[in-house]
């Protein structure tokens, strides 16, 4: 279920992050999902990509910092509220969100989004408990 | 002698304050032997660590017969400050000590130096003299903006400035508007800064639209770290400022222990307190005047805390001859670098080894740095570039922005300035064979 998320640091530089996305393209890993967390310093982009361990192996190579961090995907009806129901199952509970963002393919019908919870494992069980679907690496990692 | 006072006498920028400048050769160097044996006599009674160098060595003070038997003594460093942080070199007891003042050291601890009443007294004699050499005299209105506190800076110009019977305006540092209203305002003809500052107050009197050449202000006296010649032209060329080259350390007395006279070629050394020698820094033998070296200062009258044969880690050349403002202490030529890798930034001591070892504290391991000078508006700009490394990385940015935070804080506890720091890429700071390049000083 969870799902391996790789983050690079990246200067706040024009062309800083072309080249990691280039080394992936030039090995045939397939960029699943992307964010870029940016502040007036640097960035931190975050990847989903077809085989994080390949990736890693690549990009440590290039001198690249990598940081394999669990993340989730959820599926979430895309209509007006489907977010909102999401998040109203986790108030209440110690879990915290760190970071979201959506993943640019669909699954079934319903939007998916990409969370980063600070207690990955606490956030699945609260999920399935209320019946929101959590869904497996696979459906996101290979499409 | 009267024949010299007569001379001196006559020259318009003669001020009562400035006879010992020019006591003939002869009688100053009797003068450095008479004091020479008195302090080292005290030095070796009262310090312990000098006492036990001196016998390891089977050497006595009576061995001092003559000012060239001094280099038969050992040298004091900055690591012997340290080592004995905070009182164990002074000479005096406490009640008999009215003043410390402290700076950065090459570890978080500081370099502390303390003074008697009589110390107080020298050091502001020297500080008129100087005060004196720059043609500063009753009636002038001086402008202070050297730091006061720990830092010698402040106060020992303050109580020059007293001294000569000038206004002071005890400004300190920063708060460069607030400065320029005051020197404005307030008619100040001279002003006391590190000359980078100085630097700085001419761009912003320019944005103000404050024309300094519309002002009294005829004379500066810069201090407190190295400047150039190309910097004396801009500042005489954006102003009427005379600019003169004040030389000084803590460890020796502070501001006042050389300065240039109005013939701007070389600094003179206030001899008569302070003794000069060139060293070769590798071999530690004495060389002869008007070679290039590592001076070493002995103060001949600071009683709280005598410091015999102090490597300064300044370069420098004692020239020979005589300079035509009549004064017999010798001149120094003014300092361009250091045998060491201090750094001098905005008048603080900064060693590469201080941010080095903060970099070691916070993240565990010591990543790849470098540290970049620059000079902007005049001010100096010291900025920390650290490389991004696998134990430190998070896909947080509040963690790498807590991280960057926390060395600034920590450089800041440790050398007291406040530096930007700069998180960049794995494998982008250049590495260099052999010795690692720490510095890219982009300073002109």
């Amino acid at each position: 279920m969870k799902i391996q998320q790789l983050s690079i640091f990246a200067e706040n530089k024009p062309g800083h992050i072309a080249g990691p996305c280039r080394l992936l393209a030039e090995k045939g890993v397939d960029i699943r999902a992307l964010a870029l967390a940016d502040t007036q310093k640097f960035g931190i982009l975050r990847l989903i990509v077809s085989d994080p361990a390949k990736a890693t192996k690549l990009l440590e190579a290039a001198g690249f910092v990598v940081k394999a961090t669990e993340v989730l995907a959820i599926a979430v009806a895309d209509q007006p509220g489907g977010l909102a129901q999401v998040l109203g199952a986790l108030e209440g509970t110690a879990v915290n969100i760190e970071y979201m963002y959506a993943f640019p393919f669909g699954h079934e019908g319903k939007a998916v989004l990409i969370f980063r919870f600070d207690d990955s494992d606490g956030a699945i069980k609260i999920l399935q408990a209320k019946g929101v679907p959590v869904l497996a690496g696979d459906v996101i990692l290979k499409g | 002698m009267k024949d010299a006072m007569t001379q001196a006498a006559s020259n318009p920028m003669y001020h009562p304050a400035s006879a010992p400048d020019f006591v003939p050769a002869p009688l100053l160097r009797k003068l450095q032997l008479d004091r020479l044996q008195a302090i080292v006599a005290h030095a070796y009674e009262r310090v312990e660590l000098f006492r036990q160098r001196l016998q390891s060595n089977a050497l006595s003070p009576s061995d001092i017969q003559s000012l060239a038997d001094l280099a038969k003594l050992p040298f004091t460093t900055k690591t012997d400050l340290r080592d004995t942080y905070p009182f164990g070199l002074f000479a005096s007891s406490l009640k008999d000590i009215v003043r410390v003042h402290a700076s950065s050291g090459t570890t978080g601890k500081p370099i502390v130096v303390a003074y008697t009443k009589d110390d107080v007294a020298v050091w502001t004699s020297v500080m008129v003299r100087s005060l004196a050499t720059c043609g500063l005299h009753e009636g002038d209105i001086i402008q202070n903006a050297y730091g006061y506190g720990l830092f010698t800076g402040g106060l020992g110009a303050h109580y020059g400035a007293e001294g000569i019977g000038a206004t002071v305006i005890p400004m300190s540092g920063g708060n460069t508007d607030r400065q320029i209203m005051v020197m404005k305002d307030f008619g100040v003809t001279a002003i006391c800064c590190t000359p980078t500052y100085f630097l700085h107050l001419i761009d912003r009197a320019s944005q103000l639209g404050v024309d300094l050449k519309s002002l009294p202000l005829r004379a500066g006296v810069f201090g407190a770290e190295p400047w150039t010649q190309s910097m004396r032209k801009h500042i005489e060329s954006a102003t009427n400022v005379a600019a003169y080259d004040i030389y000084g350390l803590s460890e020796i007395i502070g501001p006042g222990v050389a300065i240039e006279c109005p013939c701007h070629n070389g600094l003179h050394i206030f001899e008569d307190h302070f003794y000069p020698e060139i060293i070769d820094p590798e071999t530690g033998k004495v060389l002869p005047d008007g070679q290039e070296g590592e001076l070493v200062l002995t103060t001949l009258s600071k009683w709280a805390m005598p410091m015999i044969r102090y490597r300064t880690r300044d370069i420098t050349t004692l020239l020979p001859g005589s300079c035509p403002c009549g004064r017999s202490l010798r001149r120094m030529r003014r300092i361009g670098r250091r045998s060491d890798d201090m750094l001098i930034i905005r008048g603080v001591n900064v060693y590469p080894s201080q941010i080095e070892a903060v970099l070691l504290e916070v993240e565990g391991i010591l990543p790849h740095y470098m540290i970049i000078l620059t000079r902007e508006h005049g001010l100096d700009q010291i900025e920390v570039q650290v490389e991004v490394t696998a134990q430190v990385f998070s896909d947080r940015v509040g963690t790498l922005e807590a991280l960057s935070d926390k060395i600034m804080d920590t450089i800041e506890r440790v050398v007291g300035i406040r530096i930007k720091v700069t998180l960049v890429e794995p494998q982008t700071i250049a590495r260099s064979e052999g010795k690692a390049k720490r510095v890219i000083d982009k300073r002109g």
